[in-house]
């Protein structure tokens, strides 16, 4: 399929404060974009429905079920009661990765399992995140002078965002998790012409 | 009729192996006829890092080998190389460091009781566990700012003395605590199906627990009265009143009613030590030798020296871990860095004893008698 360039100067926001429920609708500038999709004989709405992808996709991640080390407590510590990232729709780890669409790489990796790590990213069915969690995953950290420790999980698999601390708080967690929705959000066409707003 | 052995693989990413653990499975239709297990798929190196760190900076790495309990790595290392520099602690920081200590047994027991639970198919308990687990974190924020890993042992003390309202914040732990107990023991302990799953699972006689060289509640668990705070007392522990939980049972639900009875027990040396905590210095104040650039001893007031040399010689130094015996066999040659440290660790020695429980069972009771063993895997690999 041929890119289509858009004259995004059309499209104006809506000035109206919304009130009913129709209003508020388009106020997120879905049916605009549809409606002006329908005008171009719909080639762009298949361009433009990855927004409607984008908010299922960040509204229900499911990370893959692999602590690695300390970090894996912390994890089991953000899906707990007390910090509850139920909240974002992510309380379903799922035992495996064909399931799962997010990788917390939780913990040290090590040149040992390195091999089963990038394996069990490229299980993952797509569209898949990463998420690096903690300094050993990042580049060593406290390991990074250890002949068995490989120097940062970005050497075998990409990363999506880092998350610092050894191991990080749960709050440092939840912050990730919030950055990987914003950058989900912001993927596809439909961000990359501006029609996201 | 025609049968076929099967082999089947098991891990290393399995949500019941507690982290990165392999187990290798003949099996004979549902029945596990060999486990092999596969280890070292969390091995860094600590033990060589240890040669290329000063004293006081490999206390960090000793948080991260049992990161569910870090206190006693702490403790372990450091008793061994005041053993090694013959330093005294003062009375105070032996309080705060038992008390630490004992905290920490209930936290760890308290993520045994939860993810035991989780691997046999109930998730309640482990919200319960994680609850409780959260409120003992709040206490180690107020002592040195870190959730898991403290590092806050110095050699010769603790790194701070406890914040003026960390008393009163323990004694509401400990009453908040002591209900929490009945409750888990009101859900769990009579549960017709969770007896169903632990009972007769993973039996290992007294003889063979002690020749595999278990150690810790898993051992006290087939009916042997070793506990090192009791038979090699160190620290305040003789001057405190508790009792070694036994059981004679020798099956997985034993094991698991040993740290229940456990967690009571270390409630009352904590109130205890809340009632009888005396006042002193937190750090030795006792000279560590001399000073290589200035000739001059030290005389550490509140932080202990950066540049420290032990005499040469060896020491070897066990303490009770919430898992099992743990020791640290330090090595100097009168250099700033230690020429080898051994680590004895508690879930290693445990663990070579699953292939042994588990033939005859189904791979379900694999989960139930290996979550009973209480292994992390940072302190198996290391």
């Amino acid at each position: 399929m041929d890119p289509v360039t858009i004259d995004t100067t059309k499209f104006r926001p809506v000035r109206k404060k919304p009130e009913t429920a129709l209003e508020k609708l388009e106020d997120t500038g879905l049916i605009s974009t549809v409606l002006a999709a329908r005008e171009r004989k719909g080639l762009i709405f298949l361009t433009t429905v990855d927004q409607v992808f984008n908010w299922a996709r960040l509204s229900s991640l499911w990370p893959v079920t692999s602590g690695l080390a300390c970090c894996a407590i912390e994890m089991m510590a953000v899906a707990m009661a007390h910090h509850d990232i139920a909240r974002f729709g992510m309380e379903i780890f799922r035992a495996s990765p064909r399931q799962a669409d997010l990788m917390f790489v939780a913990g040290t990796v090590t040149k040992r399992m390195a091999p089963r790590v990038k394996q069990l990213y490229e299980m993952m069915p797509d569209p898949k995140w990463v998420i690096s969690v903690g300094s050993c995953a990042n580049t060593g950290g406290p390991y990074h002078e250890s002949y068995a420790v490989l120097r940062g999980v970005d050497n075998i698999i990409p990363v999506d965002v880092y998350i610092p601390g050894c191991p990080p708080r749960p709050e440092a967690w939840l912050y990730g998790v919030l950055q990987l929705r914003e950058k989900i959000k912001n993927e596809g066409y439909g961000a990359k012409w501006g029609l996201n707003k | 009729m025609e049968t076929e052995e099967l082999l089947i693989n098991m891990g290393p990413v399995h949500p019941s192996t507690h982290g990165v653990l392999r187990f290798k499975l003949r099996m004979d239709g549902e029945i596990i006829k060999e486990c092999t297990v596969v280890m070292g798929y969390l091995h860094r190196g600590t033990e060589k890092l240890a040669e290329m760190k000063t004293y006081l900076q490999f206390i960090p790495y000793t948080d991260r080998l049992d990161y569910i309990s870090a206190m006693p790595n702490n403790y372990a290392y450091v008793k061994a190389v005041e053993e090694l520099a013959g330093i005294e602690v003062p009375l105070r920081a032996e309080y705060i460091r038992v008390l630490t200590v004992e905290l920490n047994r209930i936290v760890n027991h308290l993520v045994f009781m939860g993810s035991l639970l989780l691997d046999l198919g109930a998730s309640t308990a482990i919200m319960y566990g994680f609850r409780e687990r959260e409120k003992a974190l709040q206490l180690y924020e107020m002592l040195c700012g870190a959730r898991m890993t403290f590092s806050y042992f110095r050699i010769g003390g603790v790194r701070d003395d406890l914040p003026d309202d960390f008393m009163s914040k323990l004694n509401e732990f400990i009453k908040d605590m002591e209900k929490r107990i009945e409750d888990y023991k009101g859900l769990i302990n009579g549960n017709e199906i969770f007896m169903m799953r632990m009972k007769g699972i993973g039996v290992i006689s007294a003889e063979e627990a002690i020749n595999y060289g278990m150690t810790g509640p898993s051992l006290r668990g087939s009916g042997v009265n070793y506990d090192i705070r009791k038979i090699e007392p160190y620290s305040i522990y003789p001057d405190l009143d508790f009792k070694a939980c036994v059981r004679p049972e020798c099956d997985s639900y034993a094991r698991y009613m040993v740290r229940i009875d456990e967690m009571e027990e270390s409630l009352h040396i904590l109130r205890q030590i809340a009632d009888t905590i005396p006042k002193s210095e937190v750090v030795a104040t006792q000279k560590y030798g001399i000073a290589p650039l200035t000739g001059m001893p030290y005389t550490a007031q509140t932080y202990f020296p950066r540049i420290f040399i032990p005499p040469a010689g060896e020491a070897y130094s066990r303490i009770e871990a919430p898992k099992g015996e743990l020791g640290f066999y330090v090595v100097s040659d009168g250099t700033t860095k230690p020429y080898r440290v051994k680590i004895r660790s508690p879930s290693f020695c445990n663990l070579t004893a699953i292939p042994k429980m588990v033939v005859g069972l189904k791979i379900p009771d694999l989960i139930a008698a290996f979550g009973t063993i209480d292994v992390v895997l940072g302190d198996v690999d290391r």
